[in-house]
Formats: structure tokens, C-alpha cells, sequence
């Protein structure tokens, strides 16, 4: 008893001093077996085979009458009545730019100044935070990190959760461009009330002028000297970069659209916590919709009391392409919770897991790669034991990413070991 | 008949105090020149008070007194007669609430470096606190203001009772009449009334940073003036406690933002004997009965909300259903007031010009409210409330003469004040026989002839053709008049016209567009077709008074609501007994969970529980494939809460209590029902060592406040511990605590000292003053109060531990908690519990080691654990919140259920009453269609006490009610805007969620 505790401790001592390291890259062929398979694409597969190698699919099918040969897979995962699911994506998250959010250094995620579509995430994305490891234990295996604080924020990129440095993490590096939409209201917390932005005709200005100039800089071609934030713009015009729309209210949605079409951008509109209100305008122009927090408060004491319940199921109604996010570090690993309740309240199951898979790897443009279990695609998905979308039988057992095999482990299990072995020794 | 007259002046004088004395004793600077104001007004009808009218009457006037008054008075020789024939005498009107001719305080710098003030930093021997002013006193500050004064003479005003409107205590109001003279003469009475508010003003002290602040604050010195009365005084020397104690006899008028101040107020005053004037809003119709079993009268104004521009839709949507129907329903609150049986009286502040006043009283008429109703509250009551009957208020023998003649019924449309009488002196606003100009004429000017059109308002204009007017500028003055204008559009030289205005003409030179002499005249043309047509026009886009009342018999106005926002009920819901049927049951008792079995609930408890209860009893709910469970039960909630959650400004705000402050007008509770949850407890926030008292409230929907707190339910207080109470995101802290280990010392130093408090208590020392926050400490001593404490990282839990240890009380909760699983053997050993969040956590430093298997942990040591909310938004949901516990650390469902049920009822110690679904015990249910812990799961149903205060089938019914009483309202005022009414851009209103850390001063204004 005296050496097992000895060596628990030992191990409890190791395992405190570091992250879990990155996985190794896939050796040989894997197969899991038997798993029900949530592809991510809407289908589901109730007794699946799926098999993978060198980081990519093999095959994604339907494992009733084939017989396996074992011996040409390093491993096979039974996973009888298990859940298997593609990776699941955070989007518009600041996961590993803000570690401990009042805790001013440790913050990295809001840079001075109000225009700047210079500043890029990725370089200051940090691999060693605590907070990633929780994330993949509950199936968010990928993020897209994204600066803040300005009316253009500056540029996110997509990651991979299971890396040494942001070199290795990057997926699709600077993949967009965030924008706040200004506000057509604001409110007065000591009077407690909304009205009218007084200066919303002054801010739209501004950001249409920015667009304009911006798009004439790209035009020329005898500069005189570089710009660098308008040289960071060059993607928006060109389509290689994505431009996000932080914006909420029905009307801004619709201007928002209207107003970057003249320099024949789409924008995705992050938030659009109106959303539901502008549908078919939305299916109408191809305007996809990061939506905010299934689990918020309704806009309006008049508001339907389970309007930010429902909205998924409306956008999903309604023909839009969208997806779930929560613009949170820690909280983000329950966004598969959101998206459970967001199905308690009538959104199909594997529309849900749409919303946290393929939707999001195309409104990222992302989606050759991955997003859905399809051969081809990476080997990104895990396995829960029960239900990812609920928090009454999930429990993620096993993560691939591009086919390594990834840690679960984390700095929080760490001290329940560490903490419930001080209770046994204590008995 | 001299000494009759000498007697009677003496009288006056007595009457009237020092001030006429005053004026006797100046220097005169030239002969003796007093007149008697000798007056006799006849063939009027005088209203000689609200409710009695005299026609064809006469009145004597003299020495600015009513002499006499009646139908066969006879004139007295040496009066001037006026001749009223037609006209109306009445009292003048009294205003209560008034800042005239007082200076305005003056507002300090506000600390821009947001430190604290402790104490005051009046200078003198005042009291402690700068925001209690009782020794400020009216009418040592006034100074009569003629241009204020003319504009309440305007409205038919004759006295004003005025103070200095700063702060939470605001010392003497004083009454004055409206007149020109000294302020010796203007005084009526000094000191009127104690002016209150739970408004800090210009005071840049700290302390109180919340509503619940303001309220211990008051409580606290009505404790400190009896101590300083008997005894205190020997101690020190208070001027403000001194002052307090002189007027303390006088009435008391509250300055209330809302209605549910009201109830605050006069809870309070009821604690000390007093029933407060309320000085009110306009929304008091909202919250009626529970107003009038206060027992208050009040002071309420006649301000009425403009309509909102709600053309577009979108923006309309910022506008709450609340406010609509209360922009419909405002014009109703007095007369709704009045048939409470309220007793009020009116006042003009808030509005924007004092001539909205009369038309708005009109409007309030329109609206229900009776003439004489009215015309009670805008004279005998406010007389009778400052008890000032016999000179104010009504006319009779012996009052000031202080009354306004009126061309007919002052309420009447068109009715005109021509004078305003104020203690026997004339103020002329309109000439009793001044010439009626309405009508078109016929100007001629030179050889050129116009048609000229005069309205009801004296406004001019001439007609160039059949579609242009031009506006003529018009100046009358007596019998004289001056005409400007061009003679066409484009003309920009004008022609200047002046002259006498005569019988059927007016006449006189004038001077055309080059500068040349000509005579003029203007012919009476009597009433032709055109000025109907006129009229009718007026009556349109003017005030709209005929349309609107035609509307307003027309359409019916919306109902009154409980709460009055969207999702409120009109009428509460029944009382039923249900029978529910085939559910599987979580009892949380031996019995586990109880597959197809029923429930019945009778008399709000449940009466039975078992298979196949065949009872003809209430309402039968078939539970097949639905779960039935206990309420959800919020251990830490800062919903339903008005005005600051955290009294942020001392190390031990022990004093305050949540409960003078729930709110029962907030959403979040009728949200959170359809969550499942029943009770929840209120806490104080985390900004200090000690916080204050906290409210344990069942979800009552539309109840009020007392309604809604939980009977006998044990008193609560907030500790906290940490970062919060370091202020650690504040870089200019200057309030001791700055460590945890000063954190302690505050512990030490306050139980040290609650102990020696007691002992002096139980001696009743010479001198002993009652501390309401040490008082509280004591409770704690005493085990009459539970802690509930905010706390993280395991080192400040172990040390509260041993404060309590050995200073004798124990810690109930530790709540948040986020390292209770490295100490929760100690935590059990203590026997405290644990209220946690699931799995927060990286917010700040000291969460960084918080684990979501916390609640696993402690529940396996034996602690007493919860799964809390601290969020609006995540109590929606707790059941989820619950069953993190099952994924995180293998608690097995059963267990985590009662995390927010069974566990949350035993740390309030209520669990003999809620918690568990046991015959007996309140029948706080909640109907899931799934497993509760499902996050699949929602609450079909909610019961409290057995009423049914959730369905989200009848919430499918609301949400058309809302969305139809909006479409109506809105409708409402576009018809409105179209006919010329005004509108406002549109401001919605949104109230705060709260956190433990919100600690902004909510008591500025």
C-alpha cells in the first residue's frame, strides 16, 4: 500500500510539472468498431467502421457483414455503443490568448488601437494553456482563435488543439478578419436604458470609408509606401481571407450584408442574435451565421423566454448555414451542452452536431479537410462513451487529431487524483 | 368697530408668526402708505372649498384675508367692487413639492480616482454621514424668485411648499405663499415638514452605495437620534442627531423613484412609527393594494409619458410592453388612486413647463379622475397634509385671501385664469373684461384689402390667395395694437401697423413697405364658414383633446398586469388541487425515484404519494414518460434585486439586507420558474469580509416582495472572502483590507468586538448604542444567523474555519467554494457545507486551480453540497449544471439531483419544508418531459406552493397575448402621432443582471 501511494505520488509529481505532451504522429492503421458514427454531414451510421492512416480517413462506412482483418491494423478500437463524432470546432474564441482574464498579464487578446486588420492572432497563440487540454477532453479538438477590442480586431486563424507552438497548431493561418459592427443602440446602465446610438451614422462612416480607401490601395499599382494594415486587407478583397461580422440586431445584419457587398465581400455575421428575424434575406444572400450562446438571456423582457433556445432550429428552418460558438476561453468546452439544450428545444440531433462540426469547418473554409467524418478528411474525431451532447451519460474516452492520439488528460484531472489519493491515504 | 379691527389685525399677526412682525420692524423710508386691500367680488361663484359652491356669491376681502363670504352679503362702504358676473372664484392651488427659491446644492467633484470616503467631509460638528443633511432648514434659505413664482401663478398656484431636493435626509420643507414681497411676508409657516429620499445627491461620501445602503443608513439614525436624545448627548455633541430629534414630530414626505420604494419607504417608517408622504412617480397604479394597506398618502404628479416613434418595427422592438401599456395607463393613476381611497395631493415637478399642469389634471379628468376629486387634492388636501387648513386651502372667514378668478370652470376645455390672488394682492394674467379678438376681420391697409384671421389665442395671420397665409406678428396691449407683416410671401420689407383696438374695428397708421404713412382699419367680420373649418382643423392637430376623448370612449384600455411587464397575469392563478398522474417521481427521500407513480397536491402541500390514487381530487395532469420532481432551489442568486447588490463601502455592512430590496417587477423570476426553480436565495455581494443580510424568496410570480419571501425562513449573511474583498482589480484600493491576512483581522476585530457589544447589551450600559451592524454579528454569535461565505482557494477557507473555531460560531456555507475539495475534510469536520459552481473556473487568478470534479469530492467527504448559479442566466438551467456532477466524478444521478434540491434546502435550513417530494411538505413541483438531468430535459410545469405559476403550453398563449396588446398599443400611437400627438425617439428599458462583484453607486441619483 505505502509503495503504490509512494508511486502515485511520484506520478502525481511528474504529470504537475508539465502540460501533456503532443502526441506522436500516427504509426500504422487504426480502425475503430462499432461506434455509432455522428458524421458531422447529418448522417448517422449506427454500427460504423471507421479506419484511418497516415492522419486521414480510409474508410467511414457501415460496419454490418464486413468482416475486418485485425492484423492489418496497429489498432482496433471497439467501441460497441459507443459515440464516435468528427472533432469538434470553437469558433471565435481567444482560447489561448487569454489565459486568466482579470489577471491583466496574462492577457493577450485585445491590442490597442481601433483599426486593425494587421494584427494577427496566431503569434501569440499559446499551446501551453491550461485551458486547451480541457477543451479536447470534451471533444473540442480544433479552434478558430480570435483577437479582439477594436472596430476591425484583427486577424484569427484555425487551429489544431494538440501542439508544441502555434507553428505546428496553425490550420489555416489568418484565415479572416474581424470587424464590430457599430452598434445602433446603446445603453445606459445608470438609467437602464437603450436608445438610439447617437454616433452611428459617424461610425458606419467610418467603416465604409476604411473599406473604400482600403480597396482603392489594393487597386494600385505604384505605391509609394506600404500600408501594412491596409496590405493585411488585401485578402478581403481578393477572397482569400474571410471577413467576420460581429453583429446582433436584425437591421445591422441586413445593412452589414448590403454595405460589403459593394466591395463584393460576404460576410459571415458572428453573434446575430437577431438572426431568426432576417432568414431569408440570409439563405437569400449566402450569408452563413456564427451564432452566439444558446445559453443566454433573451434580448427583451418581451422576448419569447426561450429565444436563444430556439434559434438554431429557426436559422436551420430557415436555410441558412450556421453554426455554434460562444466567444468564451474556459467555458468553451460546453458548447456541445449548447448545443444539447439547443436540441431539447427542437433542432434535430445531428443538425446539432452539424453545428459544431461541418457547418463550422465551411463557414471557416476548412471543410475539404475536415468537419465531417469522409474518407479523405482528417483523421479528427473521438470517441465518448455516451452521448457528446449531453452532460448526463458524455464522457469522451479516446481523440484523434489527424490521426494522433491525443492526451485527455488534464491539468484539473491531474488534482483529482492528486486529491482523491489524499482521502484514501487519509482512510 | 376700530378695536374689533385692532383685535383682528392682532389676530393676523399671531397667525401669522414674526414674519409680518418682521416687516414692521424695518426702517420706512417715507410716509405711512398701508392699504387694506379692500375688495368686494361680486355676482361670482365661489367654490369656498372642493365641495361646496355658492353661486351668484360675493366675497369681502380685506388685510389679505377672506372676510366674508356668501349670496346676500352686503357690500361694505369703502370696498372696490369687482364685478364677476360669469366668473369663477376658488381657492388657489398648493404644491407640496417644490424647489422654489432654494439655492441648488452644489456638487463636489466626484473622486475621479475612485477611492473611498469614509466620512463626511462637511466640516462642523455634524453627523457622519454627508448624504443627511436634517439640519438643513428651508426657510432659512429661501429667497423669493419672481420669475419662478410667476410661472406656479400661471398654473393657478398660491403656495408652494419648497425645499432643497439633496440627499437622503434633506431637513425642513417650508410653505410660502407665491407673492412678490419680503420673504418675511412670503413664509406661511418655517419649518412644514422632514423631506426624505433614498437619493444620495451631491454627497461624495461612500457609503451608502446601494438602495439597501440608504435604507440601513435611515434605520441607523432613527436609532442614533433616540439613543442621542436620552444620553447619547452626554457622549457628543451632534448637530445633525440634534436636528433630526427637532423635527422629528413633523410630517414626513418621501421622494420615491418607483413604486416598490414606496413599500420600502413606509416598511420602514412603519418600524419607527411613522407613515411617510410619498412623494410618487406615476406608475402607483402598478402595485395599488399593496400601496394603500400602507396606509400612505401621497404626493403625485401629473406627468404623463409621451408616445414612443414606434414607426419602424425593429425599433419599436426596444420598447418594453410595460412601458406601452403604461404610456396608455399613466393618465389613469389618480383617478385609480383616488378610488382606492388614497389621499393625495398634486404637484407640477417633473413636468416641463408649469402650464402643462391644469392640462394635464383635464387630461387625468378625461381619464376618470372627478372635478371635485381633483380639486380636493389641488387644495384642501395639501392644506390639511401640512396642517394648514385655516388659512390655505379653501376660502372662508379668516383664511388668506389667496384664490384665482376663471372665466368658467377651471376644468372646463377653454377655461382661463384671469387672476391670481395672493394674500389680498392681485397678479393679473388675463383682463377680466379683456376684448375677445376671435374672428376674421377685414384689413385695410391703404387701397390694399386682407383677410385677416385672429384664433382663440390672439395668433394673426392674412390670407394672400386661397392656399397662402401669411403669419401677421401681434402685439395687444390694452386697447392698443401693433400689426407687422409682408404683404405677400416674397415681400420681405413689412408693413407696421398701429392703433386702438374699438368695438366692431380696430384702427390707426401705419407705414407700408417703402416707409410711406397710411391709415389703416379692421373690420369685425363676425363667425363665417371659413372659421369653423378653422376649428376643426385646431381640434385636430392641436391638442386633440375632443378626438382623444372620442377615442378613449371608443377603445378600452388595456388591462393592469401583476407584475405589470410582459409575461404578468391579470389575475393570479387559481388555487386548484392537482392529481398527478403516472410520472416517474424523484421523492430524494429512502424511496428513491418512483417509477408510474402519482402525486397529489392539496392546500399547496403534497398530500399523497403512490400508485393508482384514484381520487376524485382537482385536476387530474397525466405524467405518463414525464418526470416530477421537487423545485430547483438556487442557493446563490442575485436576481429580483433593486438597486446594488453589494453595499461595497465598508469592511461590514452587516447592517444592510437584501430584503429590504427584492424585487418583484424583474423577468428573470418568471424565466427561471420555466427553469424548473422555486426558491432561491438572494446574497449580498462578495465586496466585503462581512456582507449584508440576505432574502430567501419563492419564485411568486406577480406577487409582491413580502409576498414573496419564504415563510420562516432563517436569516442569512453574506461573508466573503479573497480577491473580491482584496478589491483586487482595483489599482487605487485604499480600503484596509489589502491581503488575506488583513482579511482575518476584520474577522477578529468584529466578532472581538460583537462580543464585548453583547455583554454591553445585556448590562445596558450607561450610554449604550443600538448597532444594527454589530447587532447582526451578534445574531451570528447567538447561532440566530447562518453565513453564507464567498470564498476560493483553500487557504482562506481553513483560516475562517479556525476564526470560528475559536471565536465561537460555525460557517454554514462556504459558497463558490472552487477549492473545497482540497479542504473538505475539514470543511466536514466543521460542518460546513459546500455550494460550488460546476466547473468554472480560469476567470481569475484565484479560480485557476478550481476543478469540476469540486463537487464530486466534497460530496464524497460528506460535506453538505450544492451546485449554485451566481448568473441570471445559468439558473435557467441547473439541472444541467447537476448533472456535470454525474460526468465529472461519477456522482451517481440520484446524488446529483439533490445537488440543487435536497442539499441547497438543508444549507438554508428549510429543507423541513422544501427539497424532497414528501406528504406534508410544500408542493414546490416541477414536471420535466425527460430525465431531469438530461440537457435534453425542459420544465413542462412549475408549482409553487401548488399553484401553477408555469406552463409552457399557457406560455405559448402569452406570448400571443403579448405580441396582440403590443400590436394594439403600437397602433395606438402611430394613430396618435398621425392626429399631431407628440412622440419620443424610442428608449427601451433594461434592467441589470447581477454578479457578486457589481459594485457601481446606485444611490447618485
Amino acid at each position: 500500500m505505502k509503495v503504490f501511494n509512494i508511486i502515485l505520488i511520484m506520478c502525481l509529481a511528474w504529470s504537475m510539472t508539465a502540460q501533456p505532451a503532443p502526441a506522436s504522429p500516427q504509426k500504422g492503421k487504426i480502425a475503430i468498431l462499432g461506434a455509432i458514427a455522428h458524421l458531422g454531414n447529418g448522417k448517422v451510421i449506427g454500427n460504423s467502421l471507421i479506419t484511418f492512416e497516415n492522419g486521414k480517413l480510409l474508410a467511414v462506412e457501415d460496419a454490418t457483414g464486413i468482416r475486418i482483418d485485425r492484423n492489418s491494423f496497429t489498432k482496433v478500437i471497439e467501441a460497441n455503443g459507443k459515440h464516435a463524432y468528427p472533432g469538434f470546432i470553437a469558433a471565435n474564441t481567444a482560447l489561448g490568448l487569454n489565459e486568466v482574464s482579470a489577471v491583466r498579464a496574462t492577457r493577450d487578446d485585445n491590442e490597442i488601437g481601433y483599426l486593425n486588420p494587421h494584427i494577427r492572432s496566431i503569434v501569440a497563440y499559446n499551446t501551453d494553456s491550461k485551458v486547451i487540454p480541457t477543451l479536447r477532453s470534451n471533444g473540442m479538438l480544433m479552434a478558430q482563435i480570435v483577437p479582439g477590442g477594436g472596430r476591425i480586431d484583427g486577424q484569427s486563424s484555425v487551429v489544431q488543439l494538440d501542439a508544441w507552438n502555434w507553428e505546428d497548431a496553425a490550420y489555416k493561418m489568418d484565415d479572416g478578419i474581424y470587424l464590430s459592427y457599430p452598434s445602433m443602440v446603446s445603453w445606459s446602465w445608470r438609467t437602464r436604458t437603450i436608445s438610439k446610438n447617437k454616433n452611428y451614422g459617424k461610425q458606419l462612416q467610418e467603416v465604409e470609408d476604411y473599406f473604400t480607401e482600403a480597396h482603392a490601395y489594393t487597386k494600385n499599382k505604384k505605391l509609394s509606401s506600404e500600408n501594412l494594415k491596409f496590405e493585411a486587407m488585401r485578402g478581403l478583397f481578393d477572397g482569400s481571407k474571410k471577413l467576420y461580422v460581429k453583429t446582433n440586431a436584425a437591421k445591422s445584419i441586413m445593412e452589414a450584408v448590403l454595405l460589403f457587398k459593394k466591395f463584393n465581400i460576404i460576410p459571415v455575421i458572428v453573434g446575430g442574435g437577431e438572426s431568426w428575424m432576417v432568414g431569408d434575406f440570409l439563405r437569400k444572400h449566402n450569408v452563413p451565421v456564427m451564432l452566439s450562446k444558446v445559453h443566454d438571456l433573451p434580448d427583451h423582457e418581451d422576448s419569447d423566454i426561450d429565444q436563444p433556445f430556439k434559434t438554431p432550429r429557426m436559422l436551420q428552418e430557415a436555410g441558412v448555414l450556421w453554426c455554434f460558438q460562444m466567444n468564451e476561453v474556459a467555458q468553451s468546452r460546453n458548447l456541445p451542452f449548447q448545443a444539447g439544450h439547443a436540441v431539447g428545444f427542437g433542432l434535430d440531433k445531428e443538425d446539432a452536431v452539424s453545428g459544431l462540426t461541418l457547418n463550422t469547418a465551411k463557414i471557416l473554409g476548412v471543410d475539404k479537410s475536415v468537419g465531417s467524418l469522409e474518407v479523405g478528411k482528417d483523421a479528427t474525431l473521438f470517441i465518448s462513451s455516451g452521448d457528446a451532447l449531453d452532460m448526463r451519460t458524455n464522457h469522451v474516452e479516446t481523440a484523434f487529431i489527424q490521426g494522433r492520439e491525443v492526451s485527455l488528460n488534464t491539468k484539473q484531472k491531474v488534482l483529482y487524483e492528486k486529491f482523491k489519493t489524499k482521502y484514501e491515504i487519509q482512510k | 368697530m376700530r378695536q374689533v379691527k385692532l383685535l383682528s389685525l392682532m389676530l393676523v399677526l399671531t397667525l401669522l408668526g414674526q414674519n409680518l412682525l418682521a416687516q414692521v420692524t424695518f426702517q420706512r423710508n417715507g410716509v405711512y402708505d398701508e392699504r387694506e386691500g379692500f375688495y368686494a367680488f361680486t355676482n361670482a361663484t365661489i367654490f369656498k372649498s372642493y365641495n361646496e359652491k355658492l353661486e351668484n356669491a360675493t366675497m369681502i376681502i380685506k388685510d389679505g384675508q377672506v372676510q366674508m363670504i356668501g349670496q346676500k352679503v352686503l357690500i361694505p362702504a369703502g370696498a372696490v367692487v369687482v364685478d364677476l358676473k360669469g366668473k369663477f372664484i376658488y381657492p388657489s392651488f398648493i404644491d407640496l413639492y417644490s424647489s422654489y427659491g432654494l439655492p441648488e446644492a452644489k456638487r463636489v467633484d466626484r473622486n475621479f480616482r475612485r477611492t473611498q470616503q469614509f466620512n463626511s467631509n462637511k466640516e462642523g460638528a455634524y453627523g457622519w454621514n454627508q448624504a443627511l443633511k436634517p439640519e438643513f432648514r428651508a426657510h432659512e434659505n429661501f429667497t423669493t424668485d419672481e420669475k419662478t413664482a410667476r410661472g406656479y401663478r400661471g398654473a393657478g398656484f398660491g403656495t408652494v411648499m419648497t425645499h432643497q431636493e439633496d440627499g437622503i435626509s434633506r431637513g425642513t420643507a417650508t410653505l410660502v405663499v407665491l407673492g412678490e414681497d419680503t420673504e418675511h411676508q412670503m413664509i406661511l409657516k418655517e419649518k412644514t415638514a422632514h423631506m426624505l429620499s433614498f437619493k444620495k445627491g451631491t454627497s461624495p461620501q461612500s457609503y451608502p452605495g446601494s438602495l439597501m445602503g440608504g435604507i440601513a443608513l435611515l434605520r441607523q439614525t432613527y436609532i442614533d437620534a433616540n439613543w442621542y436624545k436620552h444620553g447619547g448627548k452626554n457622549e457628543e455633541l451632534n448637530i445633525s442627531l440634534e436636528a433630526w430629534n427637532e423635527i422629528n414630530s413633523l410630517p414626513v414626505v418621501f421622494d420615491i423613484r418607483e413604486k416598490l420604494e414606496g413599500l420600502r419607504a413606509n416598511k420602514l417608517g412603519r418600524e419607527f412609527g411613522k407613515t411617510y408622504i410619498l412623494k410618487g412617480n406615476g406608475d402607483e397604479y402598478q402595485r395599488l393594494n399593496e400601496l394603500k394597506a400602507t396606509g400612505c398618502s401621497m404626493i403625485l404628479p401629473v406627468k404623463f409619458p409621451d408616445a414612443f416613434d414606434v414607426e419602424d418595427p425593429y425599433d419599436a422592438m426596444l420598447v418594453s410592453l410595460a412601458q406601452l401599456k403604461h404610456w396608455e395607463l399613466a393618465p389613469t393613476n389618480l383617478s385609480r388612486i383616488d378610488k382606492a381611497g388614497i389621499e393625495f395631493t398634486l404637484t407640477t415637478a417633473g413636468l416641463d413647463k408649469k402650464s402643462d399642469f391644469l392640462r394635464n389634471v383635464k387630461r387625468a379628468i378625461k381619464h376618470g379622475l372627478s372635478e371635485e376629486a381633483a380639486l380636493k387634492a389641488m387644495t384642501h388636501t395639501p392644506a390639511k397634509m401640512m396642517g394648514m387648513s385655516n388659512q390655505i386651502g379653501s376660502l372662508k372667514s379668516g383664511t388668506l385671501a389667496n384664490f384665482i378668478i376663471t372665466s368658467e370652470n377651471v376644468f372646463n376645455e377653454k377655461s382661463k385664469i384671469h387672476h391670481n390672488w395672493v394674500k389680498g394682492k392681485v397678479f393679473v394674467l388675463k383682463k377680466l373684461n379683456e376684448t375677445d379678438l376671435e374672428g376674421n376681420y377685414s384689413l385695410k391697409v391703404g387701397d390694399q384689402t386682407f383677410k385677416l384671421m385672429v384664433d382663440a389665442n390672439n395668433r394673426m395671420k392674412v390670407e394672400e390667395n386661397d392656399s397662402t397665409t401669411i403669419a401677421v406678428n401681434s402685439k395687444v396691449s390694452n386697447d392698443l395694437i401693433t400689426l407687422t407683416f409682408s404683404p405677400t410671401k416674397k415681400e420681405s420689407n413689412l408693413f407696421r401697423l398701429s392703433g386702438t383696438i374699438g368695438e366692431e374695428e380696430w384702427s390707426g397708421n401705419g407705414t407700408l413697405i417703402d416707409g410711406s404713412w397710411t391709415p389703416w382699419s379692421a373690420k369685425y367680420e363676425g363667425t363665417p364658414e371659413k372659421k369653423g373649418k378653422d376649428k376643426k382643423i385646431e381640434k385636430k392637430t392641436g391638442q386633440g383633446k375632443g378626438k382623444k376623448s372620442k377615442v378613449l370612449s371608443k377603445n378600452k384600455l388595456g388591462d393592469i398586469i401583476y407584475p405589470f411587464m410582459a409575461h404578468g397575469y391579470k389575475e393570479r392563478p387559481k388555487e386548484n388541487n392537482y392529481l398527478i398522474k403516472n410520472a416517474t417521481v424523484w421523492t430524494n427521500e429512502k424511496d428513491g425515484i418512483l417509477e408510474n407513480t402519482d402525486v397529489l397536491v392539496r392546500n399547496g402541500k403534497v398530500a399523497e404519494i403512490g400508485k393508482n390514487i384514484n381520487k376524485d381530487i382537482g385536476i387530474r395532469i397525466d405524467g405518463t414518460g414525464m418526470h416530477l420532481t421537487c423545485g430547483v432551489i438556487d442557493e446563490h442568486s442575485h436576481i429580483a434585486i433593486s438597486r446594488g447588490v453589494n453595499e461595497c463601502t465598508e469592511v461590514s455592512t452587516a447592517e444592510v439586507s437584501i430584503a429590504d430590496v427584492v424585487d418583484s417587477e424583474d423577468i428573470d423570476i418568471y424565466r427561471q420558474l420555466a427553469g424548473g426553480v422555486t426558491t432561491s436565495q438572494l446574497l449580498h455581494g462578495s465586496c466585503n469580509p462581512i456582507g449584508g443580510q440576505s432574502a430567501i424568496i419563492k419564485l411568486r410570480w406577480g406577487f409582491s416582495p413580502e409576498e414573496m419571501k419564504f415563510e420562516g425562513a432563517p436569516g442569512f449573511i453574506k461573508f466573503a472572502l479573497g480577491e473580491n474583498v482584496k478589491k483586487s482589480r482595483s489599482s487605487t484600493n485604499n480600503r484596509f483590507p489589502d491581503t488575506r491576512m488583513g482579511v482575518e483581522q476584520v474577522y477578529r476585530d468584529y466578532f472581538t468586538r460583537a462580543k464585548e457589544y453583547k455583554i454591553a447589551n445585556q448590562q445596558k450600559e450607561a450610554g449604550f448604542r443600538r448597532d444594527l451592524d454589530l447587532e447582526t454579528v451578534v445574531e451570528i454569535l447567538d447561532g440566530e444567523r447562518y453565513i453564507s461565505c464567498h470564498s476560493y482557494v483553500q487557504s482562506e477557507i481553513n483560516m475562517l474555519m479556525h476564526v470560528a473555531d475559536e471565536m465561537d460560531f460555525k460557517v454554514n456555507t462556504f459558497t463558490h467554494i472552487l477549492e473545497g475539495y482540497k479542504v473538505a475534510d475539514k470543511m466536514a469536520k466543521h460542518g460546513a457545507g459546500g455550494s460550488t459552481f460546476s466547473d468554472w473556473w480560469a476567470y481569475k487568478y484565484e479560480v485557476v486551480d478550481a476543478i469540476p470534479y469540486n463537487a464530486a469530492l466534497m460530496h464524497e467527504q460528506g460535506v453538505t453540497t450544492a451546485i449554485n448559479s451566481d448568473d441570471a442566466e445559468m439558473a435557467r438551467r441547473l439541472n444541467q449544471e447537476a448533472a456535470k456532477a454525474v460526468m465529472y466524478g461519477g456522482v451517481s444521478e440520484e446524488d446529483a439531483w439533490k445537488f440543487v434540491t435536497l442539499n441547497p434546502a438543508k444549507l438554508l435550513h428549510i429543507d423541513h419544508k422544501v427539497g424532497s417530494i414528501k406528504e406534508g411538505k410544500d408542493a414546490d413541483l416541477v414536471l420535466w418531459n425527460d430525465n431531469p438531468l438530461s440537457v435534453y430535459a425542459r420544465a413542462e410545469m412549475t408549482f409553487v406552493d401548488g399553484l401553477k405559476l408555469f406552463d409552457r403550453k399557457l406560455d405559448l398563449e402569452i406570448r400571443k397575448e403579448i405580441a396582440s396588446e403590443r400590436n394594439r398599443l403600437i397602433q395606438k400611437m402611430l394613430t396618435n402621432k398621425k392626429s399631431g400627438g407628440k412622440t419620443r425617439p424610442v428608449r427601451g428599458k433594461k434592467s441589470r443582471h447581477y454578479h457578486c462583484d457589481d459594485s457601481e453607486d446606485e444611490m447618485i441619483d
